[in-house]
């Protein structure tokens, strides 16, 4: 980067300061709790209801494919153990990231989707982002639609909420900010012509437009990270868990609407 | 792998006018677009779809670049009679799916 471009982004950052306003610190009370669904567009709205014009809907057929598909030295297919998904994974996705005994600490959807690949299909894990990997997770995820955000706190898994909320309200990057400035005290104000969502993950893994397809939270994640010039760790990384299980408790009790299409 | 959705209603009333969307997974990649290498990416899209009401072309759709990945195409028609109502799209790196649905008029 330039000296003048330098220059450029700290006038911009002083702008952004002055423009949000950053006095308050409160978090949201449950009343007035948005998904992102109620502040996008008609359109987009009417894109996400109809399961016909719906494009992570091709994800989800996909991952009914996989689902049924067998995989590995183990010759499994994850229905073999687990079934019809329509039955036995409803409102499983309503309670991820969950804490996993074995490994003492949260795992998201997609991690347990791998441990299950890994442990009893005796498959390589997929990659992060890959299709398959969506494509389970929004199958799996869709089984869930409707259903309340149920994640369950107890003694093991605190200390990795602390840590998420911790995360979250952590200024980092150039621009130092941390979420909670824009998701706790700006939401439904603008940034850039776009609506400040109050960050409840309601709907992942979902069809984002500006990404021309499906990704998961942790790639929203990096998103905003970037936005904010921070450093983002991996996919999968500890970090990333602790602040999903952090918004998905937020979140507690809102409805899932995977897969969900947002601008 | 899924390649395409197609929603008909299944039945109608004849001379009744019916709504068909249609939605291919396609990257529809512009060919304008560089690598951050700064190599070109080369242009891969759906050139062109066709609709066939028992053979006779009912709906057909020239795709150009700029039209957004897995292009939803929804469009009306009359329902006559009975039968199968066709899909095909083709497109560039000799990209073809087919799809049917049938539908009962009565």
């Amino acid at each position: 980067m330039s000296v003048r471009a330098g220059v450029r982004s700290c006038l911009a950052l002083a702008a952004a300061c002055v423009l949000l306003d950053f006095a308050a610190a409160a978090e949201i009370p449950p009343a007035e709790r948005r998904s992102g669904y109620d502040l996008m567009g008609r359109e987009t709205r009417a894109m996400q209801d109809d399961d016909a014009g719906n494009p992570g809907m091709l994800w989800v057929l996909d991952g009914e494919a996989l689902w049924n598909k067998k995989a590995g030295a183990a010759d499994r297919a994850c229905s073999d153990c687990h079934g019809n998904a329509r039955e036995s994974m409803k409102a499983v996705a309503a309670r991820y990231p969950a804490f996993d005994a074995a490994l003492g600490r949260p795992v998201n959807l997609e991690q347990r989707i791998n441990l299950c690949r890994t442990g009893r299909q005796k498959a390589p894990a997929l990659a992060f982002e890959s299709r398959e990997l969506l494509a389970l997770t929004a199958y799996v995820g869709r089984q869930s639609r409707g259903l309340p955000i149920n994640i369950a706190i107890d003694a093991r898994s605190k200390p990795f909420l602390d840590a998420g909320s911790d995360a979250f309200h952590r200024r980092q990057g150039q621009l130092n900010l941390a979420c909670a400035q824009c998701h706790d005290d700006n939401w439904g104000k603008r940034l850039a012509g776009s609506v400040i969502p109050q960050a409840h993950p309601t709907g992942y893994p979902l069809y984002r437009l500006e990404w021309q397809g499906l990704g998961s939270l942790q790639r929203r994640f990096r998103n905003c990270l970037s936005g904010i010039r921070a450093q983002a760790p991996d996919f999968g990384a500890a970090e990333f868990v602790d602040l999903e299980l952090y918004l998905m408790w937020r979140a507690n009790g809102m409805k899932i609407e995977t897969p969900a299409v947002r601008p | 792998m899924a390649r395409a959705i197609v929603n008909v209603p299944s039945q109608a009333k004849r001379g009744e006018i019916i709504e068909i969307k249609t939605l291919a997974a396609h990257p529809m990649e512009t060919g304008f677009r560089r690598t951050q290498l700064g190599e070109l990416i080369p242009r891969d899209i759906i050139r062109r779809f066709v609709c066939t009401y028992n053979g006779a072309e009912v709906f057909r759709v020239d795709l150009h670049p700029a039209v957004a990945a897995n292009p939803l195409i929804a469009f009306t028609t009359v329902a006559t009679e009975s039968g199968t109502i066709a899909f095909q799209w083709a497109g560039d790196n000799g990209y073809a799916v087919t799809e049917t649905a049938s539908i009962r008029v009565e």
